[in-house]
């Protein structure tokens, strides 16, 4: 019961952590001064998220865990988070098609968190919820502003939803742990998700005069530890302090 | 991005106060500028309420004409109202 729930608590933070981690990749890159603090803003509100989750897990695992061991000294195999928050912020139109897809399963996530029998699990989605909100209205409105902005905006959005699509259906997608916790009260069914995910995704690439993209085979492994080749490079930067200077802290 | 406007933020602290001017920043409309100033000028909780204007829409005074705009009203010290005398009662004038 309690691996299940660690275990369950990592699926959720650890998508925070690795989203939140690609999103400081871009402070003092972003494409003007504007959006990359907005940018770092919602990276800074996944940080905290993540946070909350991490101590949570360190206190119901007990031992010598910390949030920190738990952010910095595991290995590649053992962080839960789905294959799409790990992708490369290769142009400005993946970030943004990568945040929202996120946001948008992150929103109906939280939303269904706050009914959690746990309740650290329900505050921590109740806290969450106004943020999350926002990172899905500023990645919305980019959508929209990039699918129906230029010629080439629109070329370069739909190209990068079309290569981030195959990493949706992971989403949806249960492990062990987070099917104990849904017949515990405690997980929510994400199963149930896909419908209203694909539902608003879709209302907005339309408003965006963006093509939904129709495609039958998915990516997943992210969540069972199983990740693309962009994992480990993203690590070796996230843990790179704590592997050379073990221990140290400022 | 480098043809995007300037628009004025004003924030306004808490209620019950003005909207006071804090900084510009570049937006391409005003939905993007309100977004962007909520990200720029009130992530350490300055504001509870924001307005944009874009920039061009303010007509400023020309410092060269700053002789004749304030210049005239230096000595004219029978235009602030402290020849009044107050009453006791009155506390926050």
């Amino acid at each position: 019961m309690k691996e299940n729930l660690v275990q369950y608590i990592y699926g959720i933070a650890d998508n925070a952590l690795i989203l939140g981690q690609r999103l400081g990749e871009l402070c003092g890159h972003g494409p003007n001064l504007e959006v990359d603090i907005a940018m770092t803003n919602i990276a800074l509100d996944l940080l905290g998220q993540t946070r909350s989750y991490y101590q949570y897990a360190a206190k119901l695992s007990g031992e010598n865990a910390t949030e920190d061991t738990i952010a910095f000294l595991r290995s590649e195999r053992e962080y839960k988070n789905v294959l799409l928050v790990e992708q490369p912020n290769t142009d400005f139109a993946y970030s943004i098609g990568r945040q929202f897809l996120y946001d948008v399963y992150h929103l109906l996530l939280l939303t269904e968190l706050q009914n959690s029998n746990d309740e650290t699990l329900a505050a921590i989605a109740k806290k969450s919820i106004k943020e999350v909100s926002y990172h899905q209205r500023f990645s919305s409105d980019w959508i929209k502003r990039l699918g129906d902005g230029t010629e080439e905006s629109h070329s370069k959005i739909q190209t990068a939803i079309n290569d981030l699509w195959t990493f949706t259906d992971e989403l949806f997608h249960q492990t062990d742990a987070d099917k104990a916790m849904v017949s515990a009260g405690i997980g929510v069914d994400v199963t149930q998700l896909k419908e209203a995910f694909y539902h608003k995704v879709s209302e907005i690439l339309q408003e965006a005069t963006l093509q939904i993209p129709d495609m039958k085979y998915f990516q997943k492994g992210g969540k069972q530890g199983i990740h693309s080749e962009h994992m480990g490079y993203l690590l070796a930067d996230l843990q790179y302090m704590q592997r050379t200077f073990p221990n140290m802290n400022w | 991005m480098k043809n995007w406007p300037l628009w004025e933020v004003f924030v306004r602290s808490k209620n019950g106060l003005e909207h006071r001017h804090c900084g510009s920043l570049h937006a391409s409309d005003a939905t993007m500028a309100l977004e962007n100033a909520r990200d720029v000028y009130t992530r350490r909780m300055e504001g509870v309420s924001i307005w944009v204007v874009p920039s061009t829409a303010i007509m400023a005074s020309n410092p060269e004409n700053n002789g004749e705009f304030f210049e005239p009203a230096k000595d004219k010290a029978y235009r602030h109202p402290t020849f009044y005398e107050l009453p006791e009662e009155l506390k926050h004038m």
